[in-house]
């Protein structure tokens, strides 16, 4: 009964990471064969080399600025749609609805509205008069907000998910809890500060690591907005974007991607240890 | 997502009630935004899209037609669609047969083939793919629907779900299935199975959905555009056609719409799916 799974997870999971750290050692040619070993030391040549720190660099700054961003928006959407209000279902459905987006439509959505030949913001009169930068160069073709950009695309695709967990947490706070607190006379803000975002605690970490994982492995806008660009300090060239992408350095070198795709594994790894181990002990589990 | 027919509604009067749904009604045209500029882009002419991009001044049906024709979209979601079937269905059987193993089964080794299990989990796809891309290439499945599903027949996200919800299940059950002469297997399938469905029903939403959403993979292995999925497909549209926003964001709507039907008809799926220890972007 187990065959089928075990199968699958050694043969596309196991061996492919184990063989990947063998690669991330060698040098290959163009096609990927005839790839020799190199020292292991290529490892601390990748992980010091600058393309590799400006893409962790770049990955950091889209995780900050995507995760807080994301969280924030996400528990006030919540917070607005839970109220006992009729006709509520229709907004609850309005904020869920970006889940339905995938990467690259979600992505294309926004490279409509930012392009600045044909997008939404450059031909409106207004908008592109009073941010001239919306033309030109354009926000995605801006080394100052690129990655601001892509970083917006990436929370608004984002949103419904943040959404619907934190309204499922919102819902398994009693309402006793409120009530009591409003016969003690706290008002609205210290409500939500004293009770519901303690006992959202466990559902905030959940939303937390994946947002940050779901930032370390983004990809799909970064294809489609910017290709890693603008040239040539390519402010929006991810770890994962260094390593797959079409436009990047090491698109021909087998060993420097495995390389690469091994250390993108060795810092995730490192995040979810971190988050689990610092966050964690702060968490109520109701 | 739905309220319980018991819920009482607050009734706020006059200006609260103003404030109340002004402020969703404002959050909600703010979310909304980028799909609505995406359907008044759809639905004009390609003269008129630049013009004024914030009001649907015009209207068509013949770009929707254009680009399922030209940018061949119709192809593209059949191609996402047998792949996102394919990886489904295999991912509900192989997890509920190795959830059920881990479950209910006594074997030597165990314990150590749950760990590695659950040590895959912590694997991200990002750093598989290299090598993955070798493997497939070497197999001749460059192109293929087998490069496109087969790596992901298996998930060990669902054997942990599916295992936590066999494992609720009473004891009583298997034994007394036992002595009437039931095997494992018919026990499964006529005893366990239906008795987690709701739990099977939303891994296997997360499955297709994620199966259909996927970007970089089909990406890596699929060039000739006949085995494009419907990603690749509007990755094509927008590289070629830019120049034609309306064609790329009609392409964009054809794209999304199914999703949006499989999750309107699957949304309490969906939140207990989510809520059950979530999904991997």
């Amino acid at each position: 009964m187990l065959a089928p799974s075990l199968a699958i997870l050694v043969a596309f999971v196991l061996y492919p990471l184990g063989r990947a750290v063998w690669l991330g050692q060698t040098r290959c040619n163009a096609q990927g064969e005839d790839c020799r070993s190199n020292g292991w030391d290529q490892y601390v040549d990748v992980a010091r080399s600058e393309e590799f720190q400006q893409a962790l660099l770049v990955t950091a700054k889209f995780a900050l600025i995507t995760v807080p961003l994301g969280i924030v928006l996400g528990v006030g959407l919540a917070v607005l749609a839970d109220k006992y209000l009729r006709g509520i279902g229709i907004f609850r459905a309005i904020f869920s609805s970006t889940i339905a987006t995938s990467v690259a439509v979600a992505s294309l959505m926004w490279l409509f509205l930012l392009e600045p030949s044909v997008g939404v913001l450059s031909n409106v009169g207004w908008i592109s008069d009073a941010f001239p930068v919306v033309k030109s160069p354009g926000l995605l073709n801006d080394t100052g907000t690129a990655l601001w950009s892509i970083a917006l695309t990436s929370v608004w695709a984002g949103l419904g998910f943040t959404f619907i967990l934190v309204t499922a947490g919102l819902q398994g706070i009693p309402r006793d809890l409120h009530e009591a607190a409003v016969v003690d006379g706290a008002g609205g803000v210290r409500r939500f500060w004293n009770v519901t975002l303690p006992l959202l605690g466990p559902t905030l970490l959940f939303v937390v690591i994946v947002l940050t994982t779901r930032a370390f492995q983004a990809y799909g806008e970064v294809d489609l907005l910017t290709n890693g660009g603008p040239q040539p300090t390519d402010p929006t060239t991810t770890l994962t974007y260094l390593t797959y992408g079409g436009t990047s350095i090491i698109n021909n070198n087998l060993g420097l991607q495995a390389a690469t795709a091994v250390l993108l594994f060795v810092v995730l790894l490192g995040l979810s240890v971190l988050q689990l181990a610092g966050i964690g002990r702060r968490v109520h589990y109701g | 997502m739905t309220s319980d027919a018991t819920t009482t509604y607050d009734s706020p009067s006059g200006w609260r009630a103003v404030g109340r749904y002004g402020l969703l009604v404002v959050v909600s045209a703010m979310v909304l935004f980028p799909v609505y500029t995406t359907v008044v882009a759809a639905l004009k002419p390609g003269n008129k899209v630049l013009e004024n991009p914030l009001i649907p001044d015009a209207f068509t049906l013949e770009v929707l037609g254009d680009a399922w024709t030209e940018g061949r979209l119709g192809r593209f979601l059949l191609n996402s669609l047998i792949v996102a079937v394919i990886i489904t269905v295999a991912q509900v059987v192989t997890a509920v047969l190795s959830a059920y193993a881990f479950a209910l089964l006594q074997f030597p080794g165990r314990t150590v083939l749950f760990v590695v299990f659950l040590a895959t989990l912590l694997v991200p796809i990002e750093a598989t793919l290299v090598v993955n891309r070798r493997t497939v290439d070497s197999l001749g499945w460059l192109n293929s629907y087998a490069g496109l599903t087969v790596p992901f027949l298996a998930a060990a996200f669902g054997t942990f779900l599916m295992r936590q919800v066999f494992l609720t299940l009473p004891r009583d059950l298997r034994d007394a299935a036992a002595i009437d002469g039931v095997g494992h297997l018919g026990f499964l399938r006529h005893v366990a199975v239906p008795l987690v469905r709701p739990t099977i029903g939303a891994m296997a939403l997360f499955g297709f959905l994620g199966a259909f959403s996927q970007y970089l993979w089909p990406n890596l292995i699929t060039t000739e555009t006949d085995m494009y999925t419907v990603q690749s497909g509007l990755r094509q549209l927008s590289e070629s056609r830019l120049d034609q926003p309306n064609l790329v964001m009609a392409g964009v709507i054809i794209a999304a719409v199914p999703i949006a039907v499989v999750l309107l008809i699957f949304q309490r799926q969906l939140v207990r799916g989510l809520t059950a220890g979530g999904v991997k972007g």
